[in-house]
């Protein structure tokens, strides 16, 4: 099939359509695995809506875990926009989480706002700090990201249960984790929140770092497509050469577009930190990393789209634990297949009825404009 | 002579941990060396894994086990070159999403079917492959030097470690020595004047992912039906990606690549004996830290000490035929 012209194609019809169909197939093969799991599709789905959008605790949940895709996501779109794979959110989360307990418990005699806010720049720099050595290597001997942050990823964990088994452990208490940090610096909950107007809520661990992810997304969007720096690095992915030609520094914008990631996904640790466990419990990255794969490719890499996929994991997630809480045969694991079919077929096999569906549309569009 | 069977033994794990490693590193060299980037031998792994544990566990054969997970790593390869290949998506996505779906695929299908967060039942001898001693080990295990080479060194394995190091020479001769091999190496740095020379390039790379497959099964095999006698979730810890990183550090050679791996291998060995044993001046490693230690050689290696690595020219660029 003749490819059609691209500047023919209604931005509605590749920014919207193409995506929902890639999703639908997704799902519908997700739903596939759900059966040879031995569980009803369809009562899945139910229970997924159910728990993700019943109940006001469940709704909550949805908007925590958005607010963790939201920062893992961007992560992953920032440095995609300068062709580089981070895989590594995970490992740079679990370091940025660090970043921010370490600034938190040893600056704990400033006003608490301004702790936040050095919280917030200590999840930033180690998250990008840890970017940054997979960055530099890749910058200058070419050693393939994908592996190194993977390897991040591994390392990343060993340091830290080691940290938190041997060094930064709370002594009087079993299990791996830290002391909590004091109770005035922990983040606002939606619980207080709502308990102004009167609403009881038992537990949520939504907290104001939602209004960090909106200005985290605001801030990618303002940086990639507003700066002279988004500029630069999305012109190093489009085409190193033609950059190179430009004048533009693929090593500089490698590097940079890689913090820049690292100290995104370092946020993730301010939502776990400051706003759910008040001390690092080991293992709080929880995969949110490698979802922000997912998230980011159906986002197609821009704000305005990673906002709802993040929303819509949050929905995957929230609801897929009320599906392992009621299908015994369900575990959360499946809903991590559920992210490797929807990277399959937003991301890899995008392209796959994409000519289809744009002159689908494109001919009917000429068929209105000639009558 | 305590000293001379520490060798022995740390050997022999050696040659045991590298198994799985050379395996998943020649397996890469067929896919690269075709110009298809290959992340997802990590994902493969786990699945053959799982298929083999599961399929022996049903059929009561190891052989058939193997068999049901050379069709299922095949079947993921040409899942691979459906995406990238013949729809021309990004190859490294495609990779991710394969090694993402199967960490999540086969923790679930083995929590739903076996009910044990994610373990499949242990097998029994017939289930899976035991031990191969070579013959005449037990009877030149007191000869002194050759002994202890035959007997505790070589002897002893399980027959995957006997067919990976088979594999190695096997790899070299196809790959550099058959006109298949030179097709192939064509097809990843040149693949325009391959197609003018009138040879399909997509039915190439297909070939080249299908031996990919199979070979990648053999390590998957080798971890849940040999070593491990049941499979449990993300049981190939990375070995993937350090094989990847072995044949990238050995240049898409087997030869290098196979150095690499029993580099890897030793130091994981070393890594397991290190573990609570007080070092001279430095004392007792926590173990946290000596587990990284192959994750840290992995980036140290890719970092090259030895230059920059050359890719095939066309690696991880879709062919697209001139119109």
């Amino acid at each position: 099939m003749a490819p059609v012209d691209k500047s023919k194609v209604p931005w509605w019809v590749s920014n919207l359509i193409v995506p929902l169909v890639n999703l639908t197939l997704a799902l519908l093969v997700s739903g596939l695995f759900i059966f040879i799991a031995g569980e009803n599709p369809y009562e899945a789905v139910r229970l997924i809506i159910y728990g993700s959008f019943g109940y006001i605790e469940g709704f909550a949940y949805t908007l925590y875990y958005t607010t963790n895709f939201v920062f893992t996501g961007l992560a992953f779109a920032v440095a995609f926009h300068c062709r580089l794979f981070n895989i590594g959110g995970e490992g740079q989360a679990y370091i940025g989480g660090l970043g921010v307990f370490l600034v938190a418990i040893n600056f704990s005699f400033l006003p608490v706002p301004i702790v936040w806010l050095l919280s917030i720049a200590g999840a930033v720099v180690f998250g990008a700090a840890w970017a940054f050595i997979p960055a530099y290597l890749q910058a200058t001997r070419g050693s393939h990201v994908v592996i190194t942050t993977i390897m991040f990823n591994f390392i990343a964990a060993s340091l830290m249960v080691f940290l938190l088994v041997d060094v930064i452990r709370d002594t009087s208490q079993m299990g791996p984790h830290t002391v909590a940090l004091p109770k005035e610096q922990w983040f606002p909950s939606f619980k207080d929140f709502a308990s102004l107007f009167g609403i009881k809520i038992r537990y949520s661990p939504l907290n104001i770092s939602f209004l960090l992810a909106i200005a985290a997304s605001v801030f990618v969007w303002f940086l990639v497509w507003k700066t002279r720096w988004g500029y630069e690095m999305r012109a190093v992915g489009h085409n190193t050469q033609a950059a190179i030609y430009a004048g533009i520094s693929p090593y500089k914008n490698i590097i940079i577009a890689m913090c820049i990631s690292g100290g995104l996904a370092g946020l993730l640790g301010v939502n776990e930190i400051l706003g759910v466990h008040h001390k690092i419990v080991a293992g709080f990255p929880a995969g949110y990393g490698f979802t922000g794969i997912a998230v980011a490719l159906m986002g197609r890499n821009h704000p305005i789209g990673i906002f709802p996929a993040a929303f819509l994991f949050g929905i995957l997630y929230q609801g897929g634990s009320e599906v392992t809480f009621d299908m015994p045969n369900i575990t959360r694991y499946m809903f991590v297949a559920v992210q490797g079919v929807i990277i399959l077929f937003s991301g890899a096999l995008e392209n796959l009825f994409r000519p289809q569906i744009e002159s689908f549309f494109v001919n009917r569009l000429n068929i209105k404009a000639s009558a | 002579m305590e000293f001379l069977s520490d060798i022995a033994s740390l050997i022999n794990s050696t040659l045991r941990i590298s198994t799985p490693l050379v395996f998943a590193a020649m397996a890469g060299i067929f896919a690269e060396r075709s110009g298809v980037i290959d992340f997802s031998l990590e994902g493969k792994m786990l699945m053959a894994a799982f298929v083999a544990a599961v399929g022996s566990y049903f059929l009561g054969n190891p052989w058939l086990g193997l068999l049901l997970a050379i069709i299922a790593c095949v079947s993921l390869s040409m899942l691979h070159g459906f995406a990238s290949v013949t729809y021309k998506g990004d190859q490294v996505v495609s990779c991710v999403a394969i090694n993402i779906l199967i960490i999540g695929l086969t923790t679930a299908l083995a929590a739903a079917w076996f009910g044990q967060a994610g373990l499949t039942p242990t097998l029994t001898e017939d289930q899976r492959f035991l031990e191969v001693n070579l013959p005449f080990a037990e009877s030149l295990k007191d000869v002194p030097i050759i002994g202890t080479i035959y007997s505790d060194i070589l002897s002893g394995h399980y027959i995957f470690v006997y067919l990976a190091y088979l594999s190695v020479p096997l790899v070299f001769w196809v790959v550099f020595k058959t006109s298949f091999g030179l097709r192939l190496r064509a097809v990843g740095e040149n693949p325009s004047a391959v197609d003018t020379a009138g040879i399909n390039v997509f039915a190439m790379r297909y070939k080249a992912l299908a031996i990919n497959g199979v070979l990648i099964a053999f390590a998957g095999a080798h971890l849940s039906t040999a070593v491990n006698a049941n499979f449990f979730r993300e049981m190939s810890a990375g070995r993937g990606y350090l094989a990847l990183a072995a044949m990238i550090f050995g240049k898409w050679h087997p030869k290098t690549a196979l150095v690499a791996c029993l580099l890897f291998g030793f130091t994981d060995a070393l890594q397991i004996r290190l573990q609570g044993v007080e070092l001279p001046a430095i004392g007792e490693i926590p173990v946290q830290l000596i587990q990284a230690i192959p994750y840290v050689l992995t980036v140290v290696l890719l970092a090259g000490f030895v230059g920059k690595a050359i890719a095939p020219n066309a690696i991880g660029q879709p062919y697209i035929k001139e119109r």
